[in-house]
């Protein structure tokens, strides 16, 4: 276990570095000068220029980057060329928001579409079958952010139940963020649970017609006693897999949905990053959601190793 | 058993005292189109940053509605009869949120900072300032290089606000210290801004709030639906599209106000190989596609009909705005005689537009009847800041632009059309107007200053380096609990006087 892990630290090293490498370059070689857009509308020449010393611009590239990767390993991410606040700080001070709405909405896919996706799986060509596969597909065609707007209309300001937007601390907090997050975890987690569904059960269907399985209807045990105790096991493996690697996609699904429902996480950080051409910030956040990749990648591995014995050995 | 009993209990506890602890009592909440920049009025330059340092930092004069200036830490202000010397009297009753007492010395320091500090957005607003003095407590000298009609509404704005003399060595963006009405709490990037009531203001009577929560909501729909939900108080620029529905909500109230600035189509006449057109060469052919625009329909078709059409950079009501240029009526006729007399029938050019659906609009309703005139028009859209690069660099032919405007004429067309100006992006160069409106700057009589406008405008008028469109009418939506609010063309949200009912 712990060579496993040793290993995958090793490998993250020279990702992380390429990730960074690719992400600056890309950065650089995008259209439009932040500084334009930072020295404010009177655009004075004398700021610019001064701006473009105190970041380093004139710089060769490779020297920026450099530089910056320098200022990283000492745990220095820089500053944020819009507000001068440190990256590393906005960084600490968004990761628990996008956390907290990635876990409510994990919880959502997970309470929906496994049963769902077990449901379905158990009753093949019926029409429960087909119903649960059309809404699983209408789950993933809805749009995150119109389903969120609509969500916003209906919920908050025609029936007046939940707050429209914003973010709270669970744990300062716990009935207003718990109020604030029902709607976004089940816009993002609605889209997932439609995913998990299909997975799950096409994992129920394959292990159901595996020999164990058939066996064990053979010695007379019941169809539930079947499936809850020897088939749900071994169709969980890939799903707990796929759960943990649904993280990024989640990051991915929280920039349109944090912008809609204004949580002040990573997505609404870097999309504003983005169109401030606000570098430092971009790499920092690109940065720690490879590291979060990785180290989910990792979780996923172990995970795996966890549910199924038959893999411990081989390590 | 007993260890679980009391944990449940406990939390119960906890959870049914949070409401109250969540609604602090008596808090407006401002819905903000964008998340404020840096909170150092020196070094900041967003629009809705200045709505944020309203209630944080006092600054020395303010305006009314109408565009006169007020006393606020300054009482009384004259220049010397050479104009050359500005001496304020300053308040003796205003502190600091550190308790320090507001004085001539922490002027002086600030106005110093400003013009200083390397990194200082306010150079340029203060670049006529020679030195400054502290006479006594309460009296400011400013000596000029030269006459500065404009340094005074500089003085309403960043230029003129005051932070504590012994926080500007530190990072003042983090944690600003001022001494306006409200203090700094604290503020969560991308999402919200907490000011809390500074009991020791010298104007406190006026202010009922006791917090002040500014919230970022990009997204216009979902700044209304919170609004609507009764998650805010009152949300500043309301999306025209919006208006109607708004209206015929009985829960809220709408205000509205005309715009300080311009909005408009930057036209390239000399800066690099893309002037080369004739839409850059000849001004004929620019006279054609202002007179090919109905600036009726399109604010009726892109803004509902809320837009006021305009021709000149002064907003209306403006004492500035001069009576000799009417917005013309469409004349597809002669727009089409002024370019064949230009030696063309048709004519193409290139049209910048940012990449959002109104600006999309905007530029597909100009395209259609610019085709009319003959003037065929293509649409480049692209995101701002890249927009904004082609244009400084000379990459475009026409750019569809605005300008948030200033209190002062000079702001808005000195540095769009003079020769060297920081906004030229078109090169547009003519003596004259650099003479007028040069001229313009140092005269402090405003009818003699008129004049010098009336005369720069009847050149650009006919010249049309930059053809106006229309004005952008500034819509506040507010619930109709909320009483007292005094719409300013500057587009703030001052704080005086709102209560709720």
């Amino acid at each position: 276990m712990l060579t496993l892990i040793g290993r995958r630290v090793l490998i993250a090293i020279p990702t992380l570095f390429l990730v960074s490498l690719f992400v600056f370059a890309l950065q650089r070689a995008l259209p439009g000068d932040p500084f334009l857009v930072i020295a404010g509308e009177e655009r004075d020449p004398e700021v610019i220029a001064r701006l473009r010393e105190i970041y380093r611009m004139d710089d060769p590239i490779v020297v920026q980057f450099f530089a910056w990767l320098g200022q990283v390993v000492q745990g220095d991410f820089g500053r944020s060329l819009r507000t001068g606040e440190p990256v590393l700080g906005l960084i600490l001070q968004k990761l628990p928001v996008t956390i907290q709405l990635a876990t409510a909405s994990i919880l959502v896919a997970v309470a929906i579409g496994v049963p769902a996706g077990i449901i379905a799986a158990r009753n093949k060509g019926t029409a429960l079958d087909y119903s649960a596969s059309a809404l699983a597909l209408s789950g993933l065609s809805i749009p995150n952010f119109w389903l969120g707007i609509m969500l916003i209309l209906l919920v908050s300001v025609e029936l007046k139940l939940l707050p429209a937007s914003g973010y709270e601390p669970i744990f300062t907090n716990p009935i207003g963020a718990i109020e604030r997050l029902i709607m976004p975890a089940f816009v993002l987690g609605g889209g997932l649970a439609a995913f998990l569904m299909r997975h799950t059960r096409a994992a129920m269907l394959e292990v159901l017609q595996s020999d164990y399985v058939r066996t064990a209807r053979a010695k007379g045990l019941d169809e539930d006693a079947v499936v809850n105790r020897h088939a749900l096991r071994n169709a969980l493996i890939p799903i707990i897999t796929l759960s943990t690697l649904l993280f990024g996609e989640l990051l991915a699904g929280a920039v349109l949905t944090e912008q809609v429902f204004t949580i002040p996480g990573f997505g609404k950080l870097i999309i504003d990053a983005v169109f401030n051409r606000d570098y430092g910030v971009v790499q920092g956040v690109v940065l720690c959601t490879a590291i979060g990749f990785i180290l989910m990648n990792l979780l996923a591995d172990l995970l795996y190793i966890l549910v199924n014995p038959r893999l411990r050995d081989g390590q | 058993m007993k260890l679980l009993a009391a944990l449940v209990s406990a939390t119960f506890l906890t959870i049914a005292s949070l409401p109250a602890m969540a609604q602090a009592p008596n808090t407006l909440r401002v819905g903000l189109q964008e998340d404020p920049d840096v909170l150092d009025p020196h070094k900041a330059r967003t629009f809705v940053g200045r709505i944020v340092f309203m209630g944080l930092c006092d600054r020395l004069l303010d305006i009314t509605p109408d565009l006169k200036l007020v006393p606020r830490l300054a009482t009384e202000w004259s220049f010397s009869p050479d104009g050359l010397t500005l001496t304020m009297k300053l308040r003796s009753d205003a502190k600091f949120h550190d308790g320090e007492p507001f004085n001539a010395e922490a002027a002086k320091a600030n106005l110093e900072r400003a013009r200083t500090l390397p990194d200082s957005l306010r150079k340029s607003e203060l670049a006529s300032v020679d030195s400054v003095e502290a006479v006594d407590a309460t009296t400011l000298v400013l000596k000029l290089k030269r006459p500065d009609a404009t340094l005074l509404a500089q003085l309403t704005d960043r230029a003129g606000m005051m932070l504590a003399p012994k926080s500007l060595s530190g990072d003042v963006g983090a944690k600003p210290i001022c001494s306006g009405p409200y203090k700094f709490v604290e503020r969560v990037q991308n999402d919200r801004i907490v000011l809390e009531k500074f009991k020791e203001h010298w104007e406190a009577a006026n202010y009922q709030f006791d917090r002040v929560l500014y919230r970022s909501i990009p997204d216009t729909t979902v700044r209304l639906a919170n609004l609507r939900a009764g998650e805010l108080d009152m949300l500043e620029r309301l999306a025209p599209t919006d208006v109607p529905g708004a209206r015929g909500d009985k829960s809220l109230k709408i205000a509205s106000t005309s715009n300080l600035g311009y909005q408009g189509i930057t036209i390239n006449t000399s800066n690099g190989e893309a002037a080369s057109q004739p839409m850059g060469k000849d001004k004929r052919v620019r006279q054609a596609l202002s007179l090919a625009i109905d600036r009726k329909v399109l604010s009726q078709v892109v803004f509902e009909g809320l837009y006021e059409p305009m021709i000149q950079p002064f907003n209306p009501g403006n004492p500035y705005l001069s009576a000799d240029f009417p917005v013309p009526a469409r004349d597809v006729a002669k727009a089409k005689a002024l370019l064949k007399a230009a030696g063309a029938e048709k004519v193409s050019a290139e049209l910048f537009v940012t990449n959002n659906p109104v600006d999309a609009q905007l530029g597909q309703v100009i395209q259609a009847m610019a085709q009319e005139a003959g003037i065929d028009i293509q649409i480049k859209s692209s995101e701002f800041a890249s927009q904004l690069r082609d244009q400084q660099q000379g990459k475009f032919q026409m750019s569809r632009i605005g300008w948030s405007g200033r209190i002062d004429p000079d702001g808005n067309i000195h540095q769009f059309v003079t020769t060297k100006g920081n906004q030229n992006d078109g090169r547009y160069s003519n003596p004259e107007v650099d003479k007028l409106l040069d001229q313009a700057r140092t005269a402090y009589d405003v009818a003699e200053r008129k004049k010098l406008y009336d005369a720069a405008q009847a050149i650009l008028q006919d010249e049309l380096p930059i053809v106006y469109l229309y004005n952008q009418t500034v819509f506040f939506a507010l619930r109709s609990s909320i009483d007292g609010f005094v719409i300013n063309p500057d587009g703030m949200i001052r704080l005086a006087g709102l209560k709720k009912k």
